[in-house]
Order: C-alpha cells, then sequence, then structure tokens
C-alpha cells in the first residue's frame, strides 16, 4: 500500500551513507517522523521552517514566476538539506530535514 | 533742503463746503543729478562678488547613553499541537501523527519529495565536496607586528561614591569571570557613605556585575581559590578576614575573629598548596604573617612575627604589604615589607628565629609587588618606588637588573605566565608599561596610558593574553595583548636563561670585589688600631674621639703656624744678613 511506500523512502533515505538524522514536519512544525530525539528535532524544525520561509520569499520577489525547490546548508561539520512541500497547499507543508556528515572527519 | 507749500484759507470761507476740481500735475522739485559728485568715485572693474550654492548645515553632538543590554533566552517548546490534544500525552501524539500519516496528501508529498532528497543525496555522495585539492602550505611566520593592546571592557564601580580597585582575581576555570576588590587606602578618605561591596564581574557583561560581595568593612585583597572555584578569600581593611562560597550567597560564609586577626589593613591573602586545599596566609602592616585554615577560622594555625634581628619582637617587626608563594616551592616564601626589603622565609623551619632565612634591600619604598619568574624560580620581581627590580635569591646586597627610575610611583607588577622576559607594571599616571627583556630593557617595549586617574592594581590571566587594571575610581580595564608578546618566540627561554645568569655573575662579581675591598680596608685599619691600641685605650667613647680629634686638629694649626713663623724669622734673618753684607761691602767700598 502507499503507506508501506512512505516507510520505504523515509527507510531508504535513512540508510544512505553519511545520513545522520531524518525528520518530517508538518505546516504547524508538528515533528511527524524523526529519527533524532525530540528537543534536537524541535529545535532544528523551529529554525529551518523561518529559514526556508525567508529563501522561499527571497526567490519568490526576484521572480515571482520562480519557487523554491530545495535548499542545501553546508557547514564545517555537516550539511543540512531541506526540500519544501507544495507550498500551494497551505495545509499540508512538509519538509525533510536530512543531515550529512562529512566523510573526511 | 525743504519743499514747503503754504495752504492759506480766509477766516470766512471756513466750513464752507470742499469743491474739488481737477488740474494737471504741477512739478514741484527736481533735483538733477551732479555729474560733479563723479568725481569723488572710481569706477571698479572687475567687481568681486563671492556666493555660495550650497546647503547650509548645523553641527550637533549627541552622545547616546550607555546601552544597558541583558541576555534573556528563550525556551522553545513543541508548538503547533491542536488544541484538543495534549502535547504530553504519548498517546494523544502518536494517534494524531498516525492521522496525518493516512493523509493522502502526506503521502504524495513524501513520495515525491524523498525522490528529490535521494537525488541530492546521491549527488553528494557521487563527487567528494570535500576533497582536498591543493596541499595545505606550510603556515608562513607571522609578520612582526607592532606590539599592541586593546581594551576589551570597562567595569566601572556602581556606586556613587567611587572606590580604589585594589585586589584583583581572575576565575580559576577558564577566566571567565573576575573578581575586583573595592577599597579606600587613603588614610582616613573612607567615609560613612561608602559602600563596602566588592563584586564578581562576567567579562562579557560590564552592564552590572555578576554577583555583589558584602563584608563588613572594605575589602583591599581578594583571591579564588584555585582548587574550587567557588571559593573565595579576601582580606579587609580593618584586619579581619572572611571566606564566601559563592553557591551560598553575597555574605560571607565564615570571618576570623577580631581578636585574633591582623591589626592593620590585610595586604595580601594567597591560598597554600596542601592536600585539603583549604589553607591560606595573610600579611598586614602590622608585622604579623598568619597562617589559617578555612574550616577554623576562629584563629589562626601559625604566626610568624616579621622582625629581622629574628627576636620576635613586635616593635622592631616590619610590615607586610605583599607576600610571594609559589606552589613549585612551597617550603619558602617571601614577604615584601612596608620598609622596603624583602624578606625569604621558611616554612619548615622548627623555631620561629629560624623561619626568617635572608633579607633583600635595595628599594627606598614600601614593596607593592613581589612574584617570582614562573619560568625561573630562583628570580623574582619586585615593584616599589620608582623602580621595578628583578633580583636572584642567591644575591643579596643588590638587585640584578632594575628599571630607570620613572616620574611617578609604580603601584603594581606581574610576570607574564607564557613568556619568560615579559612583565607587566603599572604607574600612578594611569600608564600600564609592557617590558621585553629580550627586546628591549631600558625602556618598556609598550606603554600604554590606560586611563586618567592612578592604576593601583593589575592582574594577568594564565594564558597571558588578557590582563586586568583597576584604578583609583574604580574602574577595571580589561586588555587584550597582541599575539606577539603573549607567544613563547624560539629559544626565548635560552636567551632569557642566558641572561639571568650573565646578570647574576655581574652581580657575584661585584660583590665579590667589594668584599675585596672591604676586607682590605678593615685589615689596614686593624693594623693602625694595633698600633695605636699600644699607646691609648683600646675602647674609647664617642666623646673621647672627638676630644682627641679636636686636639690633633689644633695641633696641626699650631704646628703650621709655627712652621711659618719661624720660615718668616728665617727669611727676615737672610734678609738683615744680606743687608748687613751690602751694607758692609758699601763701607769697604767707600773705604
Amino acid at each position: 500500500s502507499s503507506q508501506s511506500e512512505v516507510e520505504e523512502t523515509l527507510k531508504r533515505i535513512q540508510s544512505h551513507k553519511g545520513v545522520i538524522g531524518t525528520i518530517v514536519v508538518n505546516a504547524e512544525g508538528i515533528p511527524i517522523r524523526t529519527t533524532l530525539d525530540n528537543s534536537t528535532t524541535v529545535q532544528y524544525a523551529g529554525l529551518l521552517h523561518q529559514l526556508t520561509m525567508k529563501a522561499r520569499s527571497t526567490v519568490r520577489d526576484i521572480d515571482p514566476q520562480n519557487d523554491l525547490t530545495f535548499l542545501r546548508i553546508r557547514s564545517k561539520k555537516h550539511e543540512i538539506m531541506v526540500a519544501p512541500g507544495k507550498f500551494a497547499l497551505l495545509l499540508s507543508l512538509l519538509f525533510f530535514v536530512i543531515y550529512l556528515l562529512n566523510p573526511d572527519i | 533742503m525743504e519743499i514747503v507749500y503754504v495752504y492759506t484759507k480766509k477766516r470766512s470761507e471756513f466750513g464752507r463746503q470742499c469743491n474739488f476740481s481737477d488740474r494737471p500735475a504741477e512739478l514741484h522739485v527736481d533735483i538733477l543729478p551732479d555729474p560733479s559728485q563723479m568725481d569723488n568715485y572710481i569706477e571698479r572693474n572687475p567687481c568681486d562678488t563671492p556666493t555660495q550654492c550650497a546647503q547650509e548645515m548645523s553641527e550637533h553632538e549627541v552622545n547616546t547613553e550607555r546601552f544597558q543590554t541583558e541576555t534573556r533566552g528563550i525556551n522553545h517548546v513543541e508548538g503547533g499541537w491542536p488544541k484538543d490534544i495534549n502535547p504530553q500525552e504519548m498517546e494523544q501524539t502518536i494517534r494524531y501523527r498516525k492521522k496525518v500519516e493516512k493523509d493522502e496528501n502526506y503521502i504524495n508529498t513524501v513520495l515525491q519529495l524523498g525522490s528529490l532528497m535521494e537525488h541530492c543525496i546521491k549527488q553528494n555522495t557521487a563527487i567528494d565536496i570535500y576533497q582536498q585539492y591543493f596541499e595545505e602550505e606550510e603556515a608562513s611566520e607571522v609578520a612582526e607586528e607592532q606590539p599592541s593592546a586593546k581594551t576589551i571592557n570597562v567595569f566601572r564601580d556602581p556606586n556613587e561614591i567611587k572606590r580604589t580597585a585594589t585586589g584583583l582575581s581572575w576565575h580559576p576555570d577558564g577566566a571567565k569571570k573576575l573578581a575586583v576588590a573595592y577599597s579606600s587606602l587613603e588614610f582616613q578618605r573612607a567615609t560613612k557613605d561608602m559602600s563596602f561591596d566588592s563584586y564578581i564581574w562576567d567579562i562579557e557583561n560590564p552592564d552590572k556585575p555578576e554577583m555583589t560581595l558584602k563584608p563588613v568593612s572594605l575589602l583591599v585583597c581578594l583571591e579564588y581559590n584555585p582548587k574550587d572555584s567557588h571559593v573565595l578569600i579576601g582580606g579587609c581593611y580593618n584586619g579581619q578576614i572572611a571566606y564566601w562560597d559563592t553557591r551560598k550567597g553575597s555574605q560571607p560564609v565564615e570571618m576570623s575573629t577580631v581578636e585574633h586577626s591582623h591589626r592593620d589593613p590585610v595586604y595580601k591573602v594567597i591560598w597554600l598548596q596542601s592536600k585539603t586545599g583549604t589553607d591560606y596566609f595573610s600579611a598586614s602592616t602590622d608585622g604579623h604573617v598568619l597562617w589559617w585554615d578555612i574550616r577554623k577560622m576562629s584563629e589562626p594555625t601559625e604566626r610568624l612575627i616579621l622582625d629581622p634581628s629574628r627576636k620576635g619582637n613586635l616593635d622592631n617587626a616590619l610590615g607586610a604589604i605583599s607576600l610571594e608563594f609559589e606552589t613549585t616551592m612551597p617550603t619558602k616564601f617571601m614577604v615584601g615589607t612596608e620598609q622596603g626589603q624583602v624578606v625569604s622565609c621558611n616554612r619548615k623551619a622548627k623555631t620561629p628565629a629560624e623561619k626568617i632565612v635572608c633579607t633583600y634591600s635595595g628599594h627606598h619604598g614600601p614593596i607593592y609587588a613581589l612574584q617570582r619568574n614562573p619560568f625561573f624560580p630562583k628570580n623574582f620581581l619586585t615593584v616599589a618606588d620608582w623602580t621595578a627590580r628583578i633580583w636572584s635569591e642567591e644575591i643579596k646586597e643588590s638587585s640584578i637588573m632594575w628599571t630607570k627610575y620613572h616620574m611617578t610611583y609604580l603601584t603594581d607588577g606581574c610576570w607574564s605566565p607564557v613568556r619568560p622576559a615579559v612583565f607587566f607594571t603599572t604607574r600612578m599616571d594611569g600608564t600600564l608599561d609592557v617590558w621585553d627583556l629580550l627586546f628591549k630593557q631600558n625602556d618598556p617595549t609598550l606603554s600604554l596610558k590606560v586611563c586618567d586617574e592612578s592604576l593601583y592594581s593589575l592582574r594577568v590571566q594564565d594564558n597571558g593574553r588578557f590582563l586586568a587594571c583597576g584604578s583609583q575610581l574604580g574602574t577595571t580595564t580589561l586588555l587584550e595583548i597582541s599575539p606577539g608578546l603573549c607567544t613563547l618566540q624560539r629559544n626565548e627561554k635560552a636567551l632569557a636563561t642566558a641572561m639571568f645568569e650573565r646578570e647574576t655573575k655581574r652581580e657575584k662579581i661585584l660583590e665579590a670585589r667589594h668584599r675585596e675591598m672591604r676586607l682590605k680596608e678593615r685589615s689596614r685599619s686593624e693594623q693602625s688600631k694595633e698600633e695605636e691600641a699600644k699607646d691609648v685605650d683600646t675602647e674609647e667613647s664617642s666623646e673621647d674621639l672627638v676630644a682627641r680629634a679636636e686636639k690633633e686638629f689644633f695641633e696641626v694649626v699650631e704646628f703650621e703656624l709655627k712652621k711659618r713663623e719661624r720660615e718668616e724669622e728665617k727669611s727676615q734673618s737672610k734678609a738683615d744678613s744680606e743687608k748687613e753684607v751690602s751694607e758692609e761691602k758699601e763701607a769697604q767700598d767707600l773705604s
């Protein structure tokens, strides 16, 4: 069934080399699925939600026809990847947050 | 020139109605231009006329009030849960989550975004974006930079009546806090309104002290316990010593009893190295050095009277104004006195007389700072009167190196904990000097005017990078020193060792020479004394000596006078005899 597909997708993503954690958050900021502990999840969800909104509004300001498809934040230690859901459907704004560890460290 | 028009009317015609009639204009006066006036003027061509087309500006000065900031944190709690669900309840949240997961939109979005996400992840793993493409180049040598120091923060005494910052102590772990003791050392200047509080400041926050310490009397010095960062001891102006535990509040946990404490302000307290980490000792100008244990503050565990004649006589005692203790040499300690001498003492001596080992004199005034070099414990620095001197333990007659005499008093000084040849001194004109002996020995390497009033205290942090200095108006300034002055240079230790040894040797040679000369003189005077002793009594009182000196003097004077008389007579007789001879000759010639 489609629900099992969702499970499979999430599992597959999590099993990739270097992925530390996965979070799925809904529009209200409630983490639906997470592989990290609660406090970290809440922190990331709160911070990245705002950043994603800002990024999206930036893209739209420059060109109203454009829209944000993906957001990557690379830092010394990790990379955070955010895939924002369809903003048109305001009810379900989902995004993935994944950390990639620098394999060399 | 008057222009007059006369209007006349007969008396009989008064009151008659006016009959106006038109008439043409009449020219009354015509003043023509007078060309002769032109001769008084010269035409000016060209004519300079300044114009400016600029905006009109006015200048105003505005100085904003000191901005008070306070850091507050917000606790993020999971939000967004609908009203009917209690986020604490596991069941409800799980049920809600399951409901969301069943939503069709959710499923579609997740599948879609999942494939997008996988694509990006695969990108990352395909190419190693963090790969080193160029080998790390050797870090280039730090360019020779000018030594400098920068003020990071200024902590002002929050009270109306400002007190002097006389004692400073860095927090032992990480040095994020600074304890400052405020007092007034000028005789009877402390007024009734003066607050007794001393403060612990957080370095990042200069607006408000992090904690207040409330002693019974003004605190002259303050020290953190290096083993336990919550405990502080402070020496008070009235001679008592108090100890605080920062976990227990602003009031001292315990104070030493008045009867057994010092009789003068406690100028220095230092923690000792002991198993329990609760011992310390204190010094004051009443001539005593007392040892205490925190757990029993009712009386000191040991006493020492600083009597240089080693008789324990309090009347002879020197007043102590600074102390020195190195944890690497726990049996020895040194005391700097008000009289300008440094007394070196041994803790482990059996009798009080043996406690005092030797004294070093050479200063003219009270020794405000005394510290051993952390790398060369045999050499120590003293700061007093107008100079700073470096001594070697072996040489007791004089210091091995000294600075020139400055224009103002030096008030405090200390070695840098990271560089063996660098030390700092503060002066009464508000200047901080940084001396680098390997660079320049006559003048400070860096002289910085920190504030307009005198600086009274100085403390370097253990990493050698930051230092705090306290001034007369209670302003403590936190300075950061340029990296050149706080990183160990190549072969600096070797050079410093060589320098100290060279100076020590020089002093030793000078000392030996002096001793030789003194011996020679003594033996000479002893010899002459022996001869005299045969004639005269050996013991002569000073009065006898004076009488003898007078007698000798007059004898010499008389002798000289007689000699002169004799010579005169001789010359007279010579002249007479010559006269006679010449007369005879004349007589002979005549006859």
